[in-house]
């Protein structure tokens, strides 16, 4: 070990720089010279938007990047310099003293072996030791990872497990060997807020009782506060502020720190517009000021369910069928221009209900009744040419803005074809025009409309989806987790263009999220939901501050709250 | 849409390569089938297995008889044909024809009758490619179709399709290929028909799984959202995003069916005998290749495989250029 690195930095990045050569274009700069150091047993947090360059730079420090990217920079590990290590070397290194976890546990682990087989594989590749003692180590580490049962589910395929259980499975992978370092790329992403808790209380512990570092990797500052000691915030490839956790979330200096902490809802504030790292960029922070939301009992009713069931048939046997509930016995109002949030975790049957309001399942039992100034019908008896009408009052944007676009339509096809399906506009020309309004107003350029959806960002797309609703002009939208797979800062733009699009145009929405923090932001009404039933039901302020069943406090328990939120173990 | 595609396919240089040698050989169709081109293919032209120009004439077979040695006998007196012969040789010089000098060499050599070999490659080119691309299309066109309906609809529609299959493919190809040329007779149209109506079922299949697996997509429920009827889903928003799965099958389908005509016209239940395809060529090369003569094989195969190349990779660039995704 030389004398230029202290005893306590087991990784130490310096000047690293990642390019990616993408055929005969410049290259794409991805990293542009960062330095930190992650120092022995500690918990370093690198925080960016996608795109920022955190990724990059993790997969860089295990030479885990395609063949097109060019790494310059020193990365020293330990002491030794990983950049100049041959590939056989620092394949010796991966997975032993570095490891591992990936963001989507079920695409990280092989469906065609068991769990107990890949964890097995990982110890001994790197030690030698036998099929029996491999198995033993194998069942401590289940044990250790907090795996239910581990006798039973060391024979486990992956498909078996739930996201959580896959993920402890994949961290139990990463911490066979005894990394010094646990790398960790956005690990709780893909789970629900309150396997999300789970899985860090987990690293925390595993971090503390191996004596190991972690390199942290997230999009929310919520997460990381409750479990970094340092943090890096990257912006564009480069860092815009490093430091300990407390300072960061205390006494933030860059702007877009303080964007990144502001922009994610939180149960204490209720401010009229989140703010977006645009406002605070400018020099001046925002002015944020609180105006809680008021339910308005006295508008009309717009939605009456009463009863809503749901139940899937399931083939079990040759000739035998099974009925499996997904949503039991929902009722609830929904009146013009108000927000009714749905909370619960996933397989909780907040989607399938969804579904069946718009008739994309039929409904079991109940009824979904509409009232109009024509009359009210009861959606779940018409026909599928009856419903027509109602189509274009009732819509839906859905959770993955990279599924719920054609890939193979331009974004005019995609906004025109709602208004040729229902013929409105005269001619071809007025329903262009119309979509480009459209476009505008939910914050595109009108060029847009000639290109392809691969073309735009995930909250792009949102905003593309949410105009092709806009099109037949609904009275009620339903938001299918419509942003829970975007970035903190992008979320806090497309829930701001929600709220407007509601005030300008008085739709109602359903509001549907396993982040309770972000319902309780958005609606006036609030429905809990928990194994297909709805298990409690209240305005939002009484949700937060007096929550009647205890499922309601467990969601409410796994928000995450940056520092305030810190785990102790 | 299409015009984007278009210009995609226009920079993609190995793309219009191939298309221009398919249109090479559209074209090339198109003479033949005017009688332009190769129209006199049955034409016995050279000497029996006359040898490609470039590997100059071959050993003249009959000159290399030798004569019996010794002196031969007089046979005048018991012969009792003999006071007949001058009376014979008068009558033959009388019927003379006159026999066109058979040539030695070919362009690309001859066969056993000594016909023209390049001529049949290119007067058989009419009936394999025309076989081939139609018979694919016929099959392709039916998988696509059933596999849509039976992937997207699923249920009793679903069933019947799949149990349809089964029947199909449980009954051995060829078997099947027999069975139903013995009810339709010979013919090119039969043959493309035959081929059609058996070789759906691996298009079928792989289509099928495609729609499952599509319209439960979120983009296909957004279309459903808006009102968009099954067939509208089907046909104008699942498919483009099928598509390359369809081309890629239709151009190995077309390889396939080539082949298949092959076997068929070998069996006797193609083309008739007197009209030649790339199959029957190969079929006769058989029994040449033990003499050496390899020429006819080469000259089916190379046509063969330089349309067969071509096609497949028209195909591929056909599919990189209606994906927006690949620029």
């Amino acid at each position: 070990m030389t004398d230029s690195i202290p005893d306590t930095t087991l990784l130490c990045v310096r000047d690293l720089a990642v390019e990616f050569q993408v055929g005969r274009e410049a290259p794409h700069v991805a990293v542009r010279g960062i330095s930190f150091a992650v120092p022995a047993e500690r918990t370093v947090a690198l925080v960016g938007e996608s795109g920022s360059g955190k990724s990059v730079s993790a997969m860089a420090i295990l030479r885990l990047l395609p063949d097109n990217a060019r790494i310059t920079g020193s990365i020293r590990f330990a002491g030794q310099e990983l950049t100049a290590l041959p590939d056989a070397q620092l394949r010796a290194l991966r997975g032993s003293a570095m490891s591992m976890v990936f963001q989507e546990p079920m695409s990280s682990l092989n469906p065609v072996f068991t769990v107990g087989d890949q964890i097995a594989e990982v110890v001994r590749v790197h030690e030698r030791i036998g099929r029996r003692a491999a198995r033993a180590r194998t069942l401590e580490l289940l044990e250790e990872v907090g795996l239910p049962d581990p006798q039973l589910r060391i024979r486990s395929y992956p498909h078996e497990l739930s996201g959580g259980q896959q993920q402890r499975v994949m961290i139990a992978m990463a911490v066979a060997c005894k990394p010094k370092l646990l790398i960790a790329d956005e690990p709780t992403t893909a789970l629900d807020v309150t396997i999300q808790k789970q899985v860090l209380e987990l690293l925390a512990r595993l971090r503390k009782s191996h004596r190991m570092s972690v390199l942290f990797i997230s999009h929310d500052l919520g997460v990381v506060g409750e479990i970094a000691d340092e943090v890096v915030v990257m912006q564009a490839g480069e860092i815009r502020e490093q430091g300990l956790v407390e300072q960061i979330f205390t006494a933030p200096t860059h702007p877009y720190t303080r964007a990144l902490l502001a922009c994610r809802p939180d149960l204490e504030r209720h401010p009229r517009r989140l703010p977006v790292v645009a406002d605070f960029m400018g020099g001046q922070d925002p002015q944020v000021r609180d105006e809680p939301r008021v339910p308005r009992p006295d508008r009309d009713v717009v939605l009456e369910v009463s009863g809503l069931t749901k139940n899937f048939r399931l083939r079990d046997g040759l000739f035998h069928w099974r009925e499996v509930p997904a949503v039991e016995g929902v009722s609830f109002k929904l009146r013009r221009g108000q927000t009714l949030g749905v909370a619960g975790e996933s397989g909780s049957g907040k989607t399938t209900m969804g579904l069946t309001l718009m008739r994309l399942h039929q409904a079991t039992a109940g009824r979904i009744i509409m009232h109009g100034s024509s009359g009210s019908a009861n959606l779940v008896d018409l026909s599928e040419a009856a419903m027509m009408p109602y189509r274009q009052r009732m819509q839906i944007v859905f959770q993955n803005p990279y599924a719920s676009l054609n890939p193979r339509f331009t974004i005019a096809h995609i906004l025109t074809e709602p208004l040729v399906l229902h013929s409105i506009g005269i001619d071809a020309r007025a329903r262009l025009g119309l979509a480009g309004d459209l476009l505008q107003r939910v914050g595109l350029p009108r060029d847009a409309l000639n290109r392809y959806p691969h073309e735009f960002s995930g909250g792009q797309r949102q905003r593309i989806a949410i105009a092709r609703c806009l099109t037949l002009r609904p009275e009620v939208l339903i938001c299918d987790e419509s942003v829970s797979a975007l970035d903190v800062s992008v979320q806090a733009q497309v829930l701001n263009l929600l709220l407007d699009l509601q005030d300008q145009f008085g739709m109602a929405y359903i509001f549907i999220s396993h982040d309770l923090a972000v319902v309780r932001y958005m609606s006036d009404e609030v429905m809990v939901m928990n194994q297909g039933r709805a298990v409690e039901m209240a305005d939002g302020e009484s949700i937060y501050r007096d929550p009647q069943n205890p499922y309601t406090r467990k969601l409410l328990d796994s928000i995450p709250r940056g520092v305030a939120g810190r785990l102790l173990v | 849409m299409w015009w984007q595609a278009t210009q995609r396919l226009r920079q993609d240089r190995i793309g219009m390569g191939a298309l221009a040698v398919v249109g090479a050989f559209v074209v090339m169709i198109v003479l033949v089938s005017l009688h332009l081109l190769a129209s006199d293919w049955a034409q016995e032209r050279g000497v029996h297995y006359a040898n490609p120009t470039f590997l100059g004439p071959g050993p003249d077979e009959l000159a290399m008889i030798e004569p019996p040695p010794g002196q031969m006998l007089d046979l005048t007196a018991v012969d009792p044909l003999a006071p007949h012969y001058a009376d014979i040789e008068r009558r033959t010089r009388a019927l003379a024809t006159t026999l066109k000098p058979r040539i030695q060499t070919l362009p690309f050599g001859g066969d056993r009758y000594g016909r023209d070999v390049l001529k049949k490659a290119i007067k058989g080119a009419q009936v394999s490619i025309v076989v081939g691309l139609a018979a694919a299309l016929v099959a392709t066109f039916i998988g696509s179709l059933l596999g849509a309906f039976a992937g997207f609809f699923g249920g009793l529609i679903g069933d019947s399709l799949e149990w349809l299959y089964n029947v199909f493919t449980s009954v051995p190809y060829i078997l099947l290929i027999f069975a139903f040329a013995a009810v339709s007779g010979r013919g090119i149209a039969s043959v493309i028909v035959i081929l059609g109506l058996t070789g759906w079922t691996g298009v079928y299949r792989l289509i099928r799984a495609e729609y499952l697996k599509h319209s439960t997509r979120e983009y296909v429920r957004a279309a459903q959202a808006i009102g968009a009827p099954p067939l509208t889903r089907m046909f104008v928003h699942i498919l483009p995003n099928v598509s390359h799965v369809i081309l890629v099958q239709l151009s190995l389908n077309v390889v396939s069916f080539i082949k298949a005509e092959v076997i068929l016209s070998f069996l006797g239940l193609g083309v008739s005998v007197d009209s030649v395809s790339w199959g029957t060529m190969l079929n006769e090369a058989q029994s040449e290749l033990i003499l050496g003569k390899w020429w006819q094989l080469a000259a089916a195969t190379l046509f063969m495989a330089v349309f067969v190349t071509a096609f497949s990779q028209f195909t591929d660039s056909l599919r990189d250029a209606l994906d927006p995704k690949l620029r």
